[in-house]
C-alpha cells in the first residue's frame, strides 16, 4: 500500500472499541482525573481512549479539561 | 484507528489498553477514590475537603450562603471559560476582541446553570472542580459551533475534494496515486452511503465543516453526527478493501 492509500486507510479505519461522543463525554471528567492521578488509569477507559483518538472535537474538550485542571 | 478525521486536534498521550472490555470504575480501586478525604456524604460518596466545600456551599440553607458560593463558581468557570477560548484561539476559532469575551461570559453563565441544577447528581467520582470544569468546556465548544455560521463565507456544499490530501496528511508527492484513489473514494461515496450518510460525510470530511458547527446548523447532537460519519467510514472502507484500492489487515472479516 502505498503513503497515500496508508493515509486514507487510516482515515477511514474505525476502532469497534470507539464508545462514541457521549459516553465518552459523560466520564470525561473521570478520566481526567484518573489521567492526573495516575497516567495507566486510562487504560480503564479504552473505549473513551480509542474515541479521543478519532473525535477531534472531543479530544479538543479533553485537552481543554486537562489544562483546566492543571492551571 | 489512529487519526483524527472530523478536526484535526493533536492528538493526547495516551495509551490504550489491549482490553477491548470498557473497564469501569471500581470503587474500592480508584486511584481517584484514594487520592480522596474522609467522607463526607455516604450517599455521594468519600469526597475531597475542597469539593465537599463546594457541594456544601452549593446546597446550603442559607440564600446568601449559596449566593456567595455561585459568584465564586461563576468567578472560576469565567476564568477557564476565557482560557479555553484563549486556548483554541487561531486553530478553531476565529473569534476576536469582546465577542469573544462574550462568548466567555455566556459559557460561564450557562455552564454555572448546568452546575447548580445537576449538582444533586454529582456523585464525587471526580473532583468537583473537574465535574463542574467539564461543564464550561462544553460550553465553549456549543458556542464556538454556533458562532462557526456567523462568518458569511462559511456554507455547505462546497464540495471542494481537493483540499481533502491536505485534510488527510497526504503528501503533494503522492498526487498520482491520490487521484486514483479519490476517484474511488468519489464512487464509493456515491454508491454505498445512504443519503443522509453522504450528505453528513461531505459536510464533515470534504467541506470541512466543524462537527459543533453542524450540531447547531442541524439542531441535532455531536454523537449523532459522529456515529453517521463513523458507519460510513466503515462502508466505504469495507468498498475501497473490496476493490483492492486498500489493504484487508490480519484478523479482519
Amino acid at each position: 500500500m502505498n503513503e497515500a492509500a496508508a493515509r486514507l486507510d487510516r482515515f477511514l479505519r474505525t476502532d469497534p472499541r470507539d464508545v462514541g461522543c457521549e459516553e465518552a463525554m459523560e466520564v470525561l471528567h473521570i478520566y481526567v482525573d484518573l489521567l492526573t492521578a495516575d497516567a495507566s488509569a486510562a487504560a480503564r477507559f479504552p473505549g473513551v481512549t480509542a474515541h479521543l483518538r478519532a473525535c477531534g472535537p472531543c479530544a479538543n474538550d479533553f485537552e481543554g479539561l486537562l489544562a483546566a485542571v492543571a492551571g | 484507528m489512529g487519526q483524527r478525521d472530523v478536526a484535526g486536534t493533536a492528538g493526547p498521550a495516551v495509551e490504550v489498553s489491549p482490553d477491548p472490555v470498557r473497564g469501569p470504575l471500581a470503587p474500592e480501586s480508584d486511584p481517584v477514590r484514594g487520592l480522596l478525604g474522609p467522607e463526607s456524604d455516604p450517599a455521594r460518596g468519600p469526597l475531597d475537603r475542597e469539593s465537599a466545600a463546594w457541594v456544601a456551599a452549593l446546597g446550603d440553607p442559607s440564600e446568601r450562603v449559596r449566593e456567595d458560593a455561585c459568584t465564586r463558581l461563576h468567578g472560576v468557570l469565567l476564568r477557564i471559560a476565557r482560557s479555553e477560548l484563549g486556548r483554541r484561539r487561531g486553530s478553531d476559532t476565529r473569534v476576536t476582541g469582546p465577542e469573544l469575551d462574550d462568548l466567555a461570559h455566556q459559557a460561564a453563565a450557562d455552564a454555572l446553570l448546568a452546575v447548580t441544577r445537576k449538582l444533586p447528581d454529582f456523585r464525587g467520582e471526580s473532583r468537583f472542580t473537574t465535574w463542574a470544569y467539564r461543564f464550561v468546556i462544553l460550553e465553549v465548544s456549543a458556542k464556538l459551533g454556533r458562532h462557526f455560521w456567523r462568518n458569511p463565507a462559511e456554507a455547505l456544499g462546497a464540495r471542494d475534494w481537493d483540499r481533502l490530501p491536505d485534510r488527510l496528511g497526504v503528501d503533494p508527492a503522492q498526487e498520482p496515486q491520490w487521484r486514483e484513489l479519490a476517484h474511488a473514494l468519489r464512487r464509493a461515496v456515491d454508491d454505498v452511503l445512504t443519503d443522509h450518510q453522504r450528505r453528513v460525510f461531505l459536510a464533515v470530511v470534504v467541506d470541512g465543516v466543524p462537527l459543533d458547527a453542524l450540531v447547531a446548523r442541524w439542531d441535532t447532537n455531536r454523537n449523532a453526527i459522529y456515529k453517521t460519519v463513523f458507519d460510513a467510514r466503515r462502508k466505504l472502507r469495507d468498498r475501497l478493501v473490496a476493490q483492492g484500492h486498500l489493504d484487508r489487515k490480519a484478523g479482519e472479516r
